[in-house]
């Protein structure tokens, strides 16, 4: 099973989720490899083989500066053609996402996306795949090959092994249609704000809460917790509280002991950001939001009610 | 200027939603609604015409002949035409057999601009518009938390995981929203009333020249083998009602030691 791991970079490393899939590869078996792509990206090779990857294959172009995945599409088309790898892994981003989809497209191949396992049955790759607000598990699989894998985010931890990758540079060819979208600005990580991944208890909210003001509600309650608060992609998106603290697939992904969450319907890309948190309290006026088919505690009711009630109670406990 | 939004029908949010045991298919039988997540592209898409003051928006659809509602909402929202591809043998097609279906139909339209929402409501995929552009050989930008249109390009606020980057490309083009773009509109009785007699366009594979092996579940390269219950999380509380709702949960984590 020659299987080729896509590693996504940034700012000069590898990024974590990637090197998880990686680490998933090698611990499958069979010939694992990892693609770099990027500009000057030759230094993270070596990085590669310490989480189990054989062969290291570095596209270095000018054209592959900017995180676009189409430019990426075409190297991985490439590589797959050209070597013959049977199965292609992606550890769940922006980027990735876009590139395994584009790749799938391309080849043709059979992409199966969200998974959060893998393993061999009878020397068949088999995915888990929760379904209907993860609900349900499908274990799905491919017929033919390639098959393109696309693992949520945070699903596999990275493990050192400690081996060494053969690393081999390939020459980078771009179709013209993959060069058009261009990067103007790209996005710096933000470094204002409190550090949500830190925190013991997290108490975040949703476009439930309304508008922006009543952020001021969950401040309160998270100063009588000692926590921080964060917020949604929509209320972000919005300008209603700082990206710095998101939670979510385009966000930060945490594990507080406690995790409040206000006004927050729940949907995948949020839940993948914040599911390994110890408990979960939430608080929506809907009762069929998905939040409460994961939350330890349901709170169906008003939360601009019951926060400020929570906040006063605590502050109690604790003088 | 020609506007192409790619829509869907998913179950409504209230609708128990199952996957048939015996096909492995989302059933489809219960209460839909067009995909939420759609809803933000068409809006999009509709106050781009509004702004340049020209233009169309055409909703294109794959799905069975029942899902002609959904679309029809999207008439009544204000899409100008609808196209909708329904066969019963598109039936199973996975992501590239869903692709290649759609850019037949949207090629045809001749788009400057394709807009699609930001994931299926029901399958929680975001993965289709990167499939529509390699085939249709467009750019594509995805994720878009803001989107502005000058001099033939769109420019694109895109959100990743490390804040926004400024993406431009020329059209034609494909963008897929966020759900925090904008507001979307509701119908308004005008708009029901005049959907009914809005172009609305009926296709099969074979209009649009798609092979019985590019399509559905021969054209399809993933499989479902079987379904399980999800890992438990162990026993959760349900608390309804404001009135002694923060006392209980105030209970619940103190005798857990979390406060």
């Amino acid at each position: 099973m020659p299987t080729l791991v896509y590693l996504e970079d940034h700012e000069g490393e590898l990024v974590k989720g990637s090197l998880g899939v990686l680490t998933k590869a090698a611990q499958l078996g069979g010939d694992v490899a990892a693609v770099v792509c990027g500009s000057g990206v030759q230094g993270l090779a070596a990085q590669a083989g310490r989480y189990g990857a054989a062969r290291v294959y570095v596209a270095d172009d000018p054209a592959l500066v900017a995180p676009l995945p189409q430019p990426r599409v075409d190297v991985l088309e490439a590589l797959v053609r050209e070597r013959g790898f049977d199965t292609v892994l992606f550890g769940a981003s922006v980027l990735a996402t876009d590139v395994a989809a584009g790749l799938a497209a391309r080849l043709p191949a059979g992409l199966n996306w969200d998974l959060v396992d893998l393993e061999v049955r009878d020397g068949k790759l088999v995915g888990r795949r929760p379904a209907l607000q993860d609900s349900v598990y499908a274990d799905v699989g491919w017929k033919g090959e390639p098959r393109l894998a696309l693992v949520r985010s945070g699903t596999f931890e990275p493990v050192e092994g400690g081996g060494e990758a053969e690393v081999e540079e390939l020459a980078v060819q771009t179709q013209d249609f993959s060069r058009q979208a261009v990067m103007l600005e790209r996005a710096h990580a933000e470094s204002e704000g409190p550090s949500i991944e830190d925190a013991d208890v997290i108490v975040a909210g949703g476009r439930g809460l309304g508008s922006p003001d009543k952020f001021g509600l969950l401040e309160e309650l998270a100063q009588a917790l000692g926590g921080a608060v964060a917020a949604t992609r929509a209320v972000v998106d919005a300008g209603w509280y700082p990206y710095a603290t998101q939670v979510g697939q385009t966000g930060k992904t945490v594990s507080p002991k406690l995790y409040f969450a206000c006004g927050i319907s729940g949907a995948i890309q949020h839940k993948v950001g914040m599911q390994a948190s110890g408990t979960i309290v939430a608080i929506n006026k809907d009762p069929n939001a998905p939040i409460f088919e994961y939350a330890d505690v349901g709170v169906v009711g008003d939360l601009h009610q019951i926060v400020p009630k929570l906040t006063e109670l605590v502050r109690e406990r604790r003088t | 200027m020609r506007l192409a939004v790619c829509v869907k029908e998913v179950p409504e949010a209230s609708a128990r939603t199952r996957i048939d045991p015996g096909t492995l298919r989302l059933d489809r039988g219960g209460a839909a609604t067009l995909n939420p997540f759609d809803a933000h592209a068409l809006e999009e898409a509709l106050r781009i015409k509004e702004r340049t003051g020209e233009g169309e928006v055409v909703a294109v659809m794959m799905a069975p002949l029942p899902a002609a509602d959904s679309l029809r909402k999207a008439l009544a929202i204000g899409a100008d035409r609808a196209v909708h591809v329904a066969d019963d043998a598109l039936a199973g097609s996975d992501l590239v057999a869903t692709a290649r279906t759609l850019a037949k139909a949207v090629e045809r339209e001749e788009p400057d601009l394709i807009l699609l929402g930001q994931q299926g409501g029901d399958s929680d995929g975001a993965v289709l518009w990167s499939a529509l552009a390699d085939l249709l050989r467009l750019p594509v930008v995805s994720q878009a938390a803001s989107l502005e249109l000058a001099e033939g390009k769109v420019a694109v606020k895109r959100q990743t995981e490390y804040g926004y980057d400024l993406i431009e490309a020329p059209l034609p083009c494909i963008v897929a929203v966020s759900d925090a773009i904008n507001e979307p509109r509701y119908p308004s009785l005008k708009g029901i009333m005049g959907a009914k007699k809005k172009p609305h366009e009926t296709l099969n594979a074979a209009d649009l020249g798609l092979g019985a092996d590019e399509i559905g579940e021969a054209g399809s390269r993933t499989e479902v083998y079987a379904l399980a219950d999800p890992p438990s999380r162990g026993d959760s509380v349900r608390i309804e009602g404001d009135g002694a709702a923060a006392e209980k949960v105030v209970e619940y984590l103190t005798e857990r030691k979390l406060i």
